[in-house]
């Protein structure tokens, strides 16, 4: 029996969504979600769940899909994800669930991010209330910093678990990444406060605006808290730390994203911050944050291009993210290298940039890139995004008396998310550095096991 | 939580406020500052705490965009929608000897912590408080137990005239000081800064870059320190001022001075005439 190829979502049309923030997927319509999961085989042992890293019964849910049951289905993905409208719009599926599903031997695999986004819009969408069943009320306070993925998750599985939460952001938003970093067109903000109103009703105490390190000692933390998870990210942008990144227009993608998504610069002057309206931006990188920030950039007016030291292959961004890019009129610039801003009364108007060839594959399995010299040409540009990354915040970690670090500065952590202090956990991007929304939501979980057994 | 408590005109768009905040008020310590957003759709402002007091602390502000326009509107009762702090690393307060510390504009308000925990820690301080004229000093009793304060205008209405790197110039003429600190204007600081090099004097100054998180999350707030990538919000916000590159400060301060120019536009067709100034 021959495979049936995947359904696509419905998608708004390139020309159309380049010009707004909206949401450039408008996911499966009910009929179509249940086409796409009558393609699953429904296989006795699922390669797909290994793919996931919270392990989520994928065939379960969408078997309860084909039988248009999407309640049940909603029941049985929402026990093991607690933001299953994020993680269907914005994992990796390539490379996880999907990427491991069996059908990619004879042909596409189940779209097992589509259906899993379908199932949790449509709870939404009939204001499905969520189940909430603390079995027991346990008087021991668990002090969570951090309210991203990692965070969130962590407050949700110990708030079921009956212990008193208090959730410490720095920010006047809950959600992290999900909420500054992500762009409304490929997460809108409205699913992120819906999901974060779910861990209110579990009775969490989410307390913002509270910079931990500044305004509360880890310190003190420890004395009030019966454990701690720290699940603060790697938020600290790195530069490439060449000449003229002092420049008026040079961005880090932190404060160009944190200024789009969070303060919503792109609505200026109806919203207070400001953000330059620039004609042709460079962004600098080719992880999502790299797509994120050019397809911002165009969403704004600009010509962009995409400038990456590698070729395409190599990009670490969400092939999809990718396509879209392309699909909007992004270019790309591959096996390029930024070595120098040009500036004109302290504004940029151009980058010098170098070729580069690849050479052997380094030690992230990857063709390590080498300038080829006397390559050197300029691009145009009155912005440029800096995309190539993050790392951890010293300062707070720092203030934690004998917490251990690894080499790169995060927190030297197990599987379980325990540190080398007795009552303090960790997971997300400050265990890993920068990785993903599921990875960092399974960390949370994890430890929030662990934590549960170190209580006990 | 954030509630206004207390407000007070200091001179023309120069006004005082003491905001309802306990944590802030029992963690602030010289030198640090707060992140304001005033409401929804509002912009994180950086402010620098100038004193606290049981639950409250105080913050002077003066109107020079829309936020702060719409800041100075604001009255007691009045709740500010989201204050995050204390940032930022704290003055190197300890018993140094003999310090000078330079105010300008309201730069007079920072330093007035930073003042009071020096002479604590037993040092004896002169101060230099500078301004456009007359009407623009306030809270000078706040300084009476600083060993000197010398008065400097633009206009010469009070004190000498001239500006506040003048003065300190001659003064360094005549006595000998250990530290040195000068918060105002950024024209000011650097000036300072240059009469502090000339003499071979550490001088701490506070920068007051251009931010958004506050915490060290966007880099938008960078400057060059002795030719070093620092951020002002969690490296600083003071620095040594003979280590600063002024040049590009100014100008990445310069950066959005066509869309603030806008938004005040904006804002003052909204309200009329902004008679609270």
């Amino acid at each position: 029996m021959a495979v049936k190829d995947r359904i696509p979502p419905v998608e708004r049309k390139p020309e159309e969504r380049a010009k707004d923030f909206e949401e450039v997927s408008l996911g499966y319509t009910e009929e179509l979600a249940i086409l796409e999961a009558k393609r699953c085989l429904q296989c006795k042992v699922p390669t797909c769940v290994s793919g996931c890293p919270v392990g989520i019964d994928i065939p379960g849910f969408i078997k309860e899909i084909s039988k248009r049951n999407f309640e049940k289905s909603y029941r049985i993905l929402k026990s093991y994800n607690s933001l299953p409208a994020v993680c269907g719009r914005v994992c990796p599926q390539e490379v996880q669930c999907e990427g491991v599903c069996v059908l990619n031997k004879a042909g596409k695999p189940i779209s097992i991010g589509n259906l899993e986004r379908f199932v949790a819009d449509w709870a939404m969408q009939n204001n499905l209330e969520d189940k909430i069943t603390i079995e027991r009320k346990i008087n021991k306070k668990i002090a969570v910093i951090g309210s991203g993925p990692a965070g969130l998750t962590n407050a949700a599985e110990m708030a079921k678990r009956g212990y008193v939460v208090d959730l410490y952001e720095v920010f006047h938003t809950p959600g992290g990444v999900l909420v500054y970093g992500i762009p409304e067109f490929r997460l809108p903000k409205a699913i992120v406060n819906k999901e974060v109103a779910f861990l209110e009703k579990l009775g969490v105490n989410i307390k913002l605006d509270i910079p931990v390190g500044f305004a509360v000692h880890p310190m003190e933390l420890l004395e009030t808290y019966d454990a701690i998870f720290i699940g603060v990210g790697a938020g600290t942008p790195k530069f490439m730390g060449i000449d003229g990144t002092e420049l008026n227009g040079v961005y880090s993608a932190n404060e160009f994203l944190t200024r789009i998504n969070l303060m919503k610069a792109y609505k200026f002057p109806e919203a207070d911050t400001p953000v330059k309206f620039a004609k042709n931006v460079v962004v600098i990188g080719g992880g999502n944050t790299a797509m994120d920030a050019a397809r911002s950039a165009l969403r704004l007016g600009a010509n962009v291009t995409v400038v990456y030291r590698r070729s395409k292959v190599e990009m670490p961004a969400r092939k999809a993210e990718i396509e879209h890019a392309k699909e909007e009129g992004i270019k790309f610039q591959t096996l390029t290298q930024p070595v120098r801003y040009i500036g004109n009364n302290g504004r940029l108007v151009a980058i010098e940039c170098i070729k580069m060839k690849l050479g052997e594959p380094d030690s992230s399995g990857r063709r390590r890139p080498i300038p080829i010299e006397g390559s050197n040409f300029v691009i145009k540009a009155d912005m440029a995004i800096e995309a190539i990354g993050t790392q951890a915040n010293k300062l707070l970690l720092s203030q934690f008396e004998g917490l251990e670090l690894n080499k790169w500065g995060y927190i030297k952590a197990d599987d379980y998310g325990k540190t080398s202090l007795p009552k303090v956990f960790a997971g997300g991007d400050i265990v890993t550095g920068s990785a993903t929304v599921i990875l960092a939501m399974g960390a949370g979980k994890k430890a929030a096991n662990a934590m549960e057994k170190f209580l006990y | 939580m954030n509630e206004i408590l207390e407000k007070k005109k200091l001179a023309y768009g120069v006004h005082l406020f003491w905001i309802k905040n306990e944590l802030i008020a029992k963690k602030a310590k010289p030198g640090q500052f707060v992140i304001f957003r005033t409401h929804d759709s509002g912009e994180r402002i950086p402010i620098t705490i100038a004193g606290v007091n049981n639950n409250k602390f105080r913050v002077i502000v003066k109107a020079v965009g829309k936020s702060t326009y719409e800041l100075c509107k604001l009255q007691p009762g009045d709740k500010i929608a989201d204050i995050s702090g204390p940032l930022g690393m704290p003055s190197e307060i300890k018993f140094y000897g003999k310090v000078l510390v330079v105010g300008g504009g309201v730069g007079i308000a920072t330093i007035i912590p930073i003042v009071q925990a020096l002479i604590s820690s037993g040092n004896d301080v002169d101060v230099i408080l500078a301004s456009r004229s007359r009407e623009f000093f306030f809270l000078t009793d706040e300084f009476e137990n600083a060993k000197n304060v010398y008065y400097v205008t633009d206009d010469g209405s009070f004190g000498d005239k001239g500006f506040a790197h003048e003065k300190m110039d001659k003064l360094l003429k005549e006595k000998q000081y250990d530290i040195a600190w000068a918060i105002g204007p950024a024209l000011m600081m650097k000036a300072c800064s240059e009469v502090a090099k000339k003499n071979n004097l550490k001088i701490w100054v506070s920068l007051n870059a251009i931010m958004v998180d506050g915490t060290g999350m966007c880099g938008g707030c960078r400057v060059l320190i002795n030719n070093e990538m620092k951020y002002t919000c969690v490296d600083g916000p003071e620095f040594d001022g003979r280590l600063v590159n002024w040049d590009s400060f100014m100008i990445r301060l310069s950066q959005y001075r066509e869309e603030e120019k806008l938004a005040l536009e904006r804002y003052l067709e909204k309200v009329g005439e902004p008679t609270w100034l």
